[in-house]
């Protein structure tokens, strides 16, 4: 029992830090289905994509025997910008050459082309990093200031790196919020979201929004892969499948379509994964170990189209006449 | 969008699928990159300038070329390529050609079945060298079986893969009942008290962790801890607890790719046991991936890198001459592993007086082979595992990938297989 105490704070901390990455890329699922009701499964091949993105710079640094000289912090802040900046614009790219020739068709047509799109993605960044580096199972370089400890009080001490990548998160959502309620631009944003007709209506020009949010979602999913890099070390053309499809779970858990939905479902998911994992063996005495804990992920979301459809934060909807 | 974008998008878009590959067409097979086909099938075999006579003999490889574990599955199939290169010669003096017909198994056991079955059915195929992953040799060889193709194993070390005591199949390594013991023996060496075991549920990593746990229960190394995951990237909820009980060494059974990024996590997060594994760590991509978090950890191996074995320096400096970089683990068996495929194959023709021999005649002549090649001398029990095996403690010393083959050498023992239970 005192051993569950020990580690409470431990994963309490991994708990955040795969919440809040899973926050980040629920945003790009939630705020694109907000505005076209539509669920965008290539994500977790953008939010890959800036892994990748990430973890090419950094090995071309390293190549360059520039990534010791310069301030590790910088060089992470400049990664997350690039990696925004090339998956929002892969976002954008994707949206105007799969979804939007298909935007009069029925539902199910768009969703079968996100999921084409997804499959390509991947094994296009396969193709390509295996003609380029001739192997795609990269690992990103480590850097020594990231895992120093920090103790806080006498028994707790966390690595930097945790840190850094909640506080990393919490500016982006807090960005996020700011630019989607406070600016215009996030009005005309919530205005296609809640009525497109209406919204051109009244000047908005919509497929300007859309592609907006298809960079801002974009661009927080790419951040995110940086971000998962780093924690973890090794990616793949492949890691965006199992994180993809928890951060969807995530965003319906928060209420689809709503971004304070997105983080707290995020936060939620990654808390409950954390300590499911962990506590897992030690609560069941060896029976069941921590190769369960998609279990508890994957029945939150049964349970939660069962018993609250429209999530934690989420209204109900209602029939449009 | 119009008629003419959409035709010259699909156009644009098959030339960019199918350009980037032409330059491998025109390349030997074994150059980079393995653009792993999705269906598997064949890489193409290197061209022979003779004319065939009698008919054309192959040998096959299977292992994974591609994925994460392709760095040993690569030196399998280049081992058995300069095998045949160099080796060849007897069997073309009686008039077959000699080819080498890899096949990538990306360490699964559903695509390892389905090359066997494509491997079954080409008659020209008489010995497969394969696999790494003992979770796919042993689905596998059950298709050679139904044919009985010889297989003969670099790499698998999984004690099932010669306990059905098949015909057909041999191995040239070591066992997992012996080698999770030698680890177990060693951590109680070095005296320790506590140890916290992982495994990645396949039946290779959780056979030898297996092993290596009933040999430290004996020995009252206290294990406190017994998982299995196949998470390949956020190891977190497993290093918390484990670092909280503070075991005074780790074993990791399973393969590089997945341990040396636990382990990396492992030390970042401050855990300062000690680590050990089993030959599934044994290669360079284990440093490449893991770095520094990795000096000073012991592995134990069946393999070896090069440098253990007397007779494979020119075998070394041919790979690397011909392949451009330092061989694998695994390799040299392959060698040997092809070398052996190739003594019974000769037998089996002279058997049949000239004429192309019979699966079974090769497999039994396989049985027969007594072979002194890279890694020792090499004699079969009645069941397909080597009657002496070596295995090795190593220690490695660098976390620079090219200097795999420099890892100390703790220990060497030399042990009979264990007999067949009945």
């Amino acid at each position: 029992m005192e051993l569950a105490l020990a580690i409470f704070p431990q994963v309490l901390m991994d708990g955040i830090v795969l919440g809040f990455m899973y926050a980040l890329i629920a945003l790009g699922y939630t705020m694109v289905y907000g505005v076209l009701e539509f669920i965008n499964f290539a994500h977790s091949e953008i939010f890959m994509f800036g892994a990748f993105v990430g973890v090419e710079i950094l090995l071309g640094l390293r190549a360059r025997e520039l990534l010791d000289p310069l301030n590790p912090f910088l060089v992470l802040l400049v990664i997350i910008l690039l990696a925004m900046a090339l998956s929002g614009a892969l976002a954008v790219a994707i949206e105007r050459v799969a979804y939007r020739p298909l935007r009069g068709a029925p539902r199910l047509v768009p969703l079968i082309s996100a999921i084409g799109v997804s499959f390509f993605l991947q094994d296009a960044v396969r193709l390509f990093e295996s003609l380029w580096r001739n192997a795609f199972y990269l690992v990103y370089p480590t850097v020594d200031v990231f895992n120093e400890r920090i103790k806080i009080g006498e028994t707790l001490d966390f690595s930097l790196k945790s840190f850094i990548i909640i506080i990393a998160a919490l500016l982006m959502l807090v960005a996020l919020q700011f630019v989607v309620n406070k600016t215009k631009v996030g009005k005309a944003i919530r205005a296609v979201a809640e009525d497109q007709a209406t919204a051109s209506l009244m000047g908005i020009n919509v497929n300007r929004m859309i592609s907006l949010t298809f960079l801002i979602g974009g661009a927080m999913g790419g951040a995110a892969g940086v971000l998962f890099g780093v924690q973890y070390s090794a990616i793949n053309p492949f890691t965006g499948f199992i994180p993809g499809i928890k951060a969807f779970t995530a965003a319906v858990l928060g209420g689809i379509g709503n971004i304070p939905g997105a983080m707290v479902g995020g936060l939620v998911l990654g808390l409950l994964e954390a300590f499911s994992a962990s506590y897992l063996s030690l609560l069941t005495g060896g029976a069941f170990g921590a190769e369960y804990k998609d279990i508890f992920a994957f029945s939150v979301l049964i349970l939660i189209l069962i018993f609250r459809p429209r999530g934690l934060l989420g209204e109900v909807v209602r029939e449009r006449t | 969008m119009s008629r003419t974008f959409k035709i010259s998008l699909t156009i644009l878009l098959v030339a960019g699928l199918v350009l980037p590959v032409t330059p491998a067409w025109a390349q030997a097979p074994t150059k980079p990159p393995a653009k792993a086909p999705a269906a598997p099938a064949p890489a193409k075999a290197p061209a022979q300038a003779a004319v065939p006579a009698k008919g054309t003999i192959k040998i096959a490889t299977q292992s994974p070329l591609s994925g994460g574990q392709a760095a040993l599955g690569e030196g399998i199939k280049n081992g058995t390529q300069l095998a045949i290169e160099k080796l060849k010669g007897p069997i073309e003096k009686l008039g077959f050609k000699v080819e080498l017909v890899p096949y990538d198994d990306q360490a699964k056991p559903d695509v390892g079945v389905s090359n066997a079955k494509n491997i079954i059915a080409d008659k020209d195929i008489l010995v497969v060298v394969g696999h790494l992953n003992s979770g796919v040799a042993i689905p596998s060889s059950e298709v050679y079986k139904e044919v009985t193709l010889a297989m003969v194993s670099p790499a698998n070390t999984n004690p099932t893969v010669t306990d059905r005591n098949y015909l057909n199949v041999s191995r040239v390594c070591g066992r997992d009942d012996v080698q999770g013991a030698v680890g177990a023996e060693f951590a109680n060496g070095l005296k320790m008290k506590s140890a916290f075991v992982i495994h990645d549920k396949t039946p290779y990593g959780q056979g030898v962790a297996e092993f290596f746990r009933d040999r430290a229960n004996e020995r009252r190394i206290q294990i406190l801890g017994f998982e299995g995951t196949e998470e390949k990237a956020n190891f977190d909820p497993i290093i918390t607890p484990m670092a909280a009980k503070k075991p005074d060494i780790v074993y990791f059974g399973g393969i590089y790719d997945q341990a040396a990024v636990f382990f990396k996590q492992a030390r970042e997060k401050g855990v300062k046991a000690k680590f050990l594994g089993p030959d599934g760590m044994d290669s360079s991509d284990l440093v490449k991936i893991g770095g520094k978090a990795l000096v000073g950890m012991h592995y134990t191996t069946v393999a070896g890198p090069t440098s253990v074995y007397p007779q494979a320096k020119s075998f070394a400096d041919e790979y690397k001459k011909k392949f451009r970089k330092d061989a694998e683990p695994f390799a040299a068996q392959a060698y040997d592993s092809a070398a052996i495929g190739m003594k019974a194959i000769e037998a089996a023709i002279k058997a049949a007086e000239g004429k192309m021999p019979t699966r079974e005649a090769v497999a039994k002549a396989v049985r027969t082979v007594k072979h002194t090649g890279l890694t020792g001398t090499i004699e079969f029990d009645e069941k397909g595992d080597p009657k002496k095996a070596k295995y090795f403690v190593l220690e490695i010393v660098s976390d620079n990938p090219e200097k795999w083959n420099d890892n100390k050498l703790v220990r060497t023992l030399e042990i009979n297989a264990p007999p067949l239970k009945k």
